[in-house]
């Protein structure tokens, strides 16, 4: 206590002013944000938690239910399981093939000597296409009557999957987008790769490491923390999935828009389904805005475990600052 | 080849057997990892390639399984053009994407600056608060935001409620810039300090110039962020024509044209063909965000 009031005895005169004005300039520079953060955050994340207790339909006033809401969508929402389902098969499968093949790309494009740079480019394009066009390129690619790709592998006489049509092969259909557009894991692994030192690799060979030796206890331990940071990101953007199922069921079902109709999400048979598009069925296509809200938090929940997960993470984000 | 074996040129001459072998496994190699790489491309390559060829059949051979066309239809594109709403389409598009780059960009700047360079308590709280922003689904806060926007400040029907909130700093494009302006020394903001600027000249004169090509890539992602956006327009926009982005009306335009494949692929080729246009005047930049963003530490 007393080296305290000490140091505050000595403390220059002016200091708590320019203490003051240091705060002042720091809140300042970060008033856009605050007011972002409590407008477009904290105030719809608590508003949220508030509608998931309430009835409400958007033009009667709200009213309390308590937990009706929670039990509907777990118990009798016949979306909800389902699209749950969809996430872990996407996490355990999407994710993970999106892993490796984006390792397999980025190794490959290191190895490439002869115009690098071409084979650099048409492997990131794909991910540049908007989701949209993309995913409506693949639905008339995999559309299995007259797709080229069915016209392909029934030329060469491999029997021709449904693709999004079927509901056992429109997630593989949905994976392959997936790796087409594998680009930004290329480009994060490639620098990961080239970051390994070179001389671990030169004392491998001498110690007469075989390439899958090499690989194995060179390459992966140097880049395991980027391989992490792919996995987690991965399943984080796999909560956030919504664009590509949407309108490859959409394309593929030949619902038209407008004139009244209303296309009911997942097709084929709840196979697309996805845990944002509950929030959109629920809130926008049956305006029950408070079970709606219960599907947000549990995606809020899901999403922000693995968030979390990745900030304990050394080295993932660069939290440690200066 | 001349980069794989690598050897000086005087060596060659007396080849002996050990050095025979060594140099027909280097050309294997080549010849096996450029013949996976050719096998690469082509997967990345060729949707690409059927969507262009597809958009140039007529509407009788597009649905046919034929993969050339028999009579290159370029007069398809201006079916597109002619589309009641595309021009719009396009004007929205330009607008949410300018208009929302713009404001994303000047808004985060000096947030980025406060959390990369400022030192002061809650600072690593807000960079947590930051990066868990960036990676909440836009679904989780929809409904208040929806109700926000459409019941109390009546703005649905427009796209209003997605470029407003980018002048308030957005979570990625703050992280990003962060991440980019860590890499500056501190001895260039402590040089400018000795001179005589203030934090905002600081920012200003010394900083900005440096960070172009962070500026740049945020620039790009928030650009290429709204130029993709469905959920947003599908939200705020969808029971207006009139406020219809690209992404958006391309969707409808292939349930107008349920058939016609061929008009739908040529859409899509116009809603594609900006995108990877800019990549090619800013690659660099783009590289550079999407390391940044994932790799250092």
């Amino acid at each position: 206590m007393s080296t305290v009031t000490l140091a505050k005895k000595r403390r220059p005169p002016g200091l708590a002013a320019k203490q003051r004005k240091q705060a002042l300039r720091t809140l300042a520079f970060m008033s856009p944000w605050l007011i972002g953060f409590a407008v477009f955050f904290a105030y719809p994340l608590i508003s949220t938690v508030y509608f998931s207790f309430m009835h409400y339909d958007g033009f009667k006033p709200p009213t309390w239910v308590g937990t009706k809401n929670w039990t509907y969508v777990f118990k009798n929402y016949p979306y909800f399981w389902p699209a749950m389902r969809n996430t872990l098969w996407l996490v355990v499968v999407m994710v993970s093939l999106r892993v490796v093949f984006g390792l397999g790309v980025g190794l490959l494009i290191t190895k490439i000597k002869t115009a690098t740079g071409v084979f650099r480019t048409l492997f990131y394009l794909p991910y540049l296409a908007p989701p949209v066009a993309a995913t409506m390129a693949f639905a008339f690619l995999l559309n299995p009557g007259t797709g080229p790709v069915n016209s392909l592998l029934e030329k060469v006489g491999i029997p021709a999957p449904g693709w999004f049509n079927d509901p056992t092969w429109s997630k593989p259909a949905l994976t392959l987008l997936a790796l087409w557009g594998i680009g930004d894991l290329m480009v994060i692994f490639m620098a990961a790769l080239l970051d390994v030192p070179q001389e671990q690799y030169e004392a491998a060979e001498l110690d007469g490491a075989s390439a899958w030796q090499r690989f194995r206890y060179v390459t992966l331990p140097n880049i395991s923390p980027i391989v992490m940071f792919a996995v987690v990101t991965g399943v984080i953007q796999t909560m956030q999935y919504y664009t590509q199922p949407l309108i490859a069921g959409k394309v593929a079902s030949g619902v038209i828009q407008g004139a009244g109709t209303q296309f009911e999400p997942g097709y084929p048979e709840k196979s697309t389904l996805t845990l944002p598009q509950l929030v959109y069925n629920l809130g926008f296509q049956r305006f029950d805005y408070g079970s709606a809200c219960v599907v947000a938090l549990v995606l809020f929940a899901l999403s922000m475990v693995f968030t979390a997960f990745l900030m304990r993470r050394r080295g993932g984000l660069n939290l440690a600052g200066d | 080849m001349a980069q794989v074996l690598d050897k000086p040129v005087e060596l060659r001459a007396p080849v002996t057997p050990a050095e025979r072998t060594a140099r027909r496994k280097a050309l294997m190699e080549w010849i096996a990892v450029h013949s996976l790489g050719v096998a690469a491309a082509l997967f990345f390559t060729l949707p690409f390639v059927f969507v262009f060829l597809t958009s140039l059949m007529s509407d009788s051979q597009a649905l046919s399984r034929d993969l050339i066309p028999h009579t290159w239809e370029w007069g398809n594109y201006r079916k597109v053009f002619d589309t009641p709403g595309f021009l719009t389409w396009w004007k929205n598009t330009l607008i949410y994407a300018g208009l929302g780059t713009v404001l994303t960009v000047v808004s985060s700047i000096p947030v980025a600056y406060a959390l990369a360079k400022f030192r002061f308590r809650g600072r690593n709280l807000s960079l947590m608060l930051v990066i868990s922003m960036m990676m909440l689904p836009p679904q989780v806060v929809i409904i208040p935001m929806y109700l926000f926007w459409a019941k109390q400040l009546d703005l649905s029907g427009t796209l209003w409620p997605l470029i407003i909130p980018m002048a308030f700093g957005d979570a990625f494009s703050i992280f990003l810039l962060r991440q980019f302006l860590m890499t500056i020394p501190n001895e260039y903001l402590d040089a400018a300090k000795v001179d005589g600027c203030g934090e905002f000249k600081t920012l200003v004169r010394v900083v900005l110039p440096m960070a172009k090509p962070g500026i740049a890539a945020v620039a790009l992602f928030q650009f290429f962020y709204a130029w993709n956006d469905y959920f947003g327009p599908q939200i705020y926009a969808s029971e207006n024509p009139g406020a219809w982005t690209l992404s958006y009306g391309l969707e409808s335009f292939k349930g107008a044209h349920h058939t016609d494949w061929n008009l739908t692929m040529a859409a899509t080729v116009l809603v594609m063909a900006p995108v990877i246009l800019v990549f090619f005047f800013a690659q660099k930049a783009f590289v550079e965000g999407v390391t940044l963003t994932g790799v250092k530490g």
